[in-house]
């Protein structure tokens, strides 16, 4: 029972933080109050919105400076080397490998899960007890990389073929004949995909209950018309309902690009990086926090940043185009 | 639906359970089929299985568990809570146990989501009610601030926690030593954790609350101004209370992503029982004892049952803050 009673003065702690912060917001509102005449509406401003605009400026806008700048600099930081940290990146024949993985992840990863998940929406829009099976392939989005990564463990565990199997996919293998199944996480290159199916499985559950509420918004009377006009199954599909869904089918690709783009749980949990499963993401982590090359690892990350940069440009002028229509 | 995905939260919501009409009835007799109910019910159980087999394997004794399939309990069926017991109190194959990573979850979790969601608040707020010149410009530029990914922020962040940052001469944040020792304040305490969290989470929560704190009716406000109300009567007042739904789908998105994360729990945190949450404990047990499954799965049960019980109860909430967050960078 000690471990008990430490642990819930821990989770006290994390409470005693919430209610000191809360506090301190008081005093600051009460001071700021006061405020009188021209002062009101510059003294508002500075307590409402300086908060964010002060942890935004040391927690993302000066680290971007700091690591751009750092991704010039070797190991330790202290000379500048030029482009010598994006030339090993790109240059050295070792390197290709998570590359090449992380180009397959972001091309297969989003594509199968968006794929899946609308066929899933179309399905259960069509079903009239849908919820229990919507809640079930939802799930996985609840559950950590981590969690995910275990439980794919159990399924891809090896044993010789010869005796009893551990993993579910090597006894189903067995199951319909194939006598020897390899050990999936080591037999390259075909891993990779075993690590990706990890993402679509959390992803699928995204996309479909996204695509699922985009679905459910085209207006019945679109549906009633294109099927007067004699529109049915595969004309409906892709006449009426893609170009329907298009904007949201995008974002939901644009958003499971931007996630698989930062994977790392998944494969540091899986494989490490090892039998060349290796990705950017994981590849930063190992640059910068177990071999400390602050340089290597800086500009791993610019790397990240350089690819995210064209998906929220897309979105931010999405978003601008929406504002102007209203 | 980009628009609606934008729009997000005050938006129709699409529940799970219950669903409006859109395709005519009619036509949707005609649609369903056998077939593609038998393919739904089939990937049902595709997504089902997997977890369902951590769950079994989890409560087989050793000997079973990593001596066979976790189907076999359909002809072996012997189940013990054994290896709960010993994974959350640590035992003879594994010494320390799941029970301090646990708590120091929650204690991370709670106050890194309820931090960001109240800053964020206040700044959409400001945004959305206090007429300045550039509130656009600031409320796309947090936005894009989204494209600045975690990793372009690690290694910056640690070092100013352990040993501040200065611009020159200029110091920005203090380096601040535990008393009598060269070693940082922060080292084997939450804040860094707190901290980092809430500055990632802002963008995102920024942008989802403006646009619904955007959409209350302007009258109010104005309202309010003419009786002589400050600001900051009509944040505690008006808005806290009205964008309680939005609050509720972003607290417990954001929960659930705090307790599911590895990375910024492993750079801020290490991996000691002090401060470090669950899945670094998991991570660090797959690693070394991947080969105790009946152990392994049991502390990934622990791990995800916390997010599992708030997604079932909470579903609808949830299902809100991600629709609205279908733009989440």
């Amino acid at each position: 029972m000690v471990e008990l009673s430490a642990g819930l003065a821990k989770v006290a702690t994390g409470l005693a933080a919430v209610a000191i912060f809360l506090a301190l917001l008081l005093i600051i509102f009460f001071i700021g109050s006061r405020a009188k005449g021209r002062l009101q509406g510059p003294a508002a401003m500075i307590v409402f919105l300086g908060p964010a605009v002060l942890l935004l400026a040391y927690g993302l806008i000066a680290p971007a400076f700091i690591t751009t700048v750092g991704s010039f600099k070797d190991a330790s930081g202290k000379k500048f080397v030029g482009l010598a940290n994006y030339g090993w990146i790109f240059t050295t024949p070792d390197n290709q490998v998570f590359l090449r993985n992380t180009v397959l992840w972001i091309i297969i990863a989003p594509l199968v899960s968006t794929g899946i998940g609308l066929m899933l929406a179309l399905l259960l829009d069509r079903m009239r007890r849908e919820s229990i099976s919507k809640s079930l392939i939802f799930m996985p989005m609840a559950i950590s990389f981590v969690g995910a990564g275990i439980i794919w463990g159990l399924v891809y565990e090896y044993r010789d073929p010869a005796g009893q199997q551990v993993g579910l996919l090597s006894q189903i293998a067995q199951w319909i004949g194939w006598q020897d199944p390899p050990n999936w996480l080591l037999w390259q290159p075909f891993n990779n995909f075993f690590l990706m199916v990890i993402m679509i499985w959390i992803q699928v559950g995204f996309a479909m209950v996204v695509l699922s509420a985009a679905i459910k918004a085209i207006p019945g009377d679109v549906v009633e018309a294109a099927e007067l006009d004699g529109a049915t199954g595969w004309k409906l599909f892709s006449r009426v309902t893609i170009p329907m869904v298009r904007g949201t089918l995008i974002v939901v690709l644009t958003t499971i690009v931007i996630a698989v783009l930062k994977v790392f749980d998944i494969v540091r949990v899986m494989t490490n990086g090892n039998f060349g499963t290796q990705v950017v993401a994981n590849e930063m982590y190992a640059q910068a926090f177990v071999q400390f090359d602050v340089g290597r690892g800086s500009a791993l990350a610019v790397v990240l940043f350089v690819a995210v940069i064209p998906l929220i440009a897309y979105n931010v002028s999405q978003l601008r185009k929406e504002r102007t229509i209203r | 639906m980009s628009v609606e995905a934008h729009e997000i939260i005050p938006m129709p919501q699409p529940e799970i359970t219950g669903r409006e009409e859109s395709i005519p009835e009619a036509a949707r007799r005609k649609l369903s089929s056998p077939w593609a109910t038998g393919l739904v019910i089939l990937i049902t159980i595709m997504w089902t299985i997997p977890t369902f087999g951590l769950l079994v394997t989890s409560l087989r004794p050793a000997e079973q568990a990593t001596g066979s399939g976790w189907w076999t309990i359909f002809t072996d069926p012997t189940l013990t809570l054994h290896n709960y017991s010993e994974v959350l109190t640590g035992g003879s194959v594994i010494p320390n146990g799941i029970e301090p990573y646990f708590f120091n979850s929650f204690a991370i979790a709670i106050p890194a989501a309820i931090f960001p969601l109240v800053i964020a608040c206040m700044a959409a707020y400001a945004i959305a009610w206090i007429p300045f010149r550039g509130a656009t410009f600031v409320f796309f530029t947090i936005f894009a601030l989204q494209v600045i990914p975690l990793q372009m922020s690690l290694l910056p962040l640690l070092q100013m926690f352990n040993k501040g940052w200065s611009l020159g001469p200029i110091p920005i944040f203090p380096d601040l030593n535990k008393p009598g020792s060269s070693q940082s304040l922060f080292i084997g305490t939450y804040v860094p954790l707190w901290v980092a969290h809430t500055m990632f989470a802002l963008p995102l929560a920024i942008f989802l609350l403006h646009n619904f704190i955007n959409q209350l009716p302007r009258e109010l406000f104005e309202a309010a101004r003419v009786d002589g109300a400050s600001h900051f009567l009509i944040f505690r007042k008006l808005v806290l209370p009205l964008t309680v739904p939005a609050i509720a789908s972003f607290a417990i998105f954001q929960f659930l992503w705090v307790w599911n994360d590895l990375l910024v729990a492993l750079t801020f945190a290490g991996g000691t029982p002090d401060v470090a949450p669950i899945t670094a404990y998991l991570a660090n047990i797959k690693g070394s004892y991947g080969a105790q499954l009946h152990l392994v799965t049991a502390g990934a049960f622990v791990a995800i049952i916390v997010p599992l019980i708030v997604f079932f109860s909470l579903q609808r909430f949830f299902v809100r803050g991600l629709l609205a967050g279908s733009v989440k960078g």
